[in-house]
């Protein structure tokens, strides 16, 4: 447990020490996924290894949410002001990103044969 | 008895413990619930949490010292997001052009279209930028936020308010278009409602569950490079 841990907070390092020391756009956990995803195409008996740790994460990954959630009191009078408007945009984005997703898929992938 | 509390106020301790049992009483409240998708675990613990914060008159700060333990986790949780994209590696090879083009029109419509709306709406800068990246799941969102000038507690709330919304919209909408390939409506579930999309599109259909798991990871890094350009573009 101790080797996937170490390494998945080593990905996530050098990916922090890479978007500062480049100031690459992207946030340093995402560089650190890049660099994880190229490890196991290089290294595939990482896989098993990463698997007890991550599987646990993932398999839990809304609880990590909650205390970012829970900044909502620092925000109830922006919210309350905003309410209409915040819901016209979730609501009519949301659906607009699925549609557009959802039609661009299937119109150019072929259907499944085998599964 | 007065004494302990003010003591345990303080506490790092209480605030983790709180944090978790929280999220317990969630889940056991989605369960219940038969996983219906309003009945959100996040949604319960985050309302929860809040009230016990204001009616005990606590600041979010003395919350967040014990919480940041489980905060701090987003970032190599970020990381472990390549796992499934590596054990899904060939399904993702077997239908690349569809899935690059589906991400590309989504991700773009998922961060302008708030953008432009928000902005048609009146929203100030700081609300529009905490806004962008509500699309990408939660510790992405918030680093991107955090970049952009918005603020990431704001970003996180609108994060998860969005996974609700396209796990409950995602089924009839797509009923409506005609869209009847597992594959593309668990991409454009997880692609525009991150993980909370992805659990809720699991319990319809495994291969639908799979590419929204496969869309969240991609998304994820798409909204990282795109939401700092659209908001530059359209907020100067």
């Amino acid at each position: 447990m101790i080797l996937p841990l170490a390494l998945l907070l080593s990905f996530q390092l050098a990916g922090e020490a890479a978007a500062r020391a480049l100031d690459l756009p992207l946030p340093g956990p995402v560089i650190g996924l890049g660099l994880l995803l190229a490890a196991l195409l290089a290294v595939p008996r990482l896989e098993p290894i990463l698997r007890t740790v991550t599987q646990p994460i993932l398999a839990n990954l809304s609880l990590l949410f909650v205390p970012a959630g829970v900044g909502v009191v620092g925000h109830l009078d922006l919210i309350r002001a905003e309410a209409a408007a915040l819901a016209a945009v979730i609501v009519v984005s949301t659906a607009a990103a699925i549609a557009a997703s959802a039609l661009t898929f299937a119109w150019l992938a072929r259907p499944e044969a085998t599964e | 008895m007065i004494e302990l509390w003010s003591y345990l106020r303080q506490g790092e301790l209480l605030w983790l413990t709180a944090t978790l049992v929280a999220f317990l009483i969630g889940e056991a409240a989605s369960r219940r619930s038969g996983r219906h998708p309003l009945v959100n675990p996040v949604l319960i613990a985050v309302v929860l949490l809040a009230v016990v914060l204001l009616l005990s008159g606590t600041d979010y700060a003395t919350y967040f010292e014990g919480a940041q333990f489980v905060h701090f986790m987003l970032g190599p949780a970020t990381v472990a997001l390549g796992l499934p994209l590596y054990a899904n590696r060939h399904r993702i090879r077997r239908v690349l052009l569809p899935m690059a083009a589906a991400l590309a029109v989504g991700s773009a419509t998922a961060v302008a279209s708030a953008l432009a709306l928000g902005q048609a709406l009146g929203l100030d800068r700081l609300t529009l930028a905490s806004l962008a990246p509500k699309s990408a799941t939660a510790p992405v969102a918030l680093g991107v936020a955090e970049a952009t000038g918005g603020q990431p507690t704001l970003t996180a709330v609108l994060v998860i308010l969005t996974g609700i919304t396209g796990a409950v919209a995602a089924a009839p909408l797509l009923n409506l278009l005609r869209v009847r390939d597992w594959r593309a409506r668990g991409f454009a579930v997880g692609l525009a409602s991150h993980g909370i999309g992805t659990a809720r599109a699991f319990q319809v259909n495994e291969t639908a569950g799979a590419f929204s798991g496969i869309a969240m990871g991609l998304n994820a890094m798409l909204t990282a490079l795109l939401a700092p350009v659209a908001v530059r573009l359209f907020l100067g």
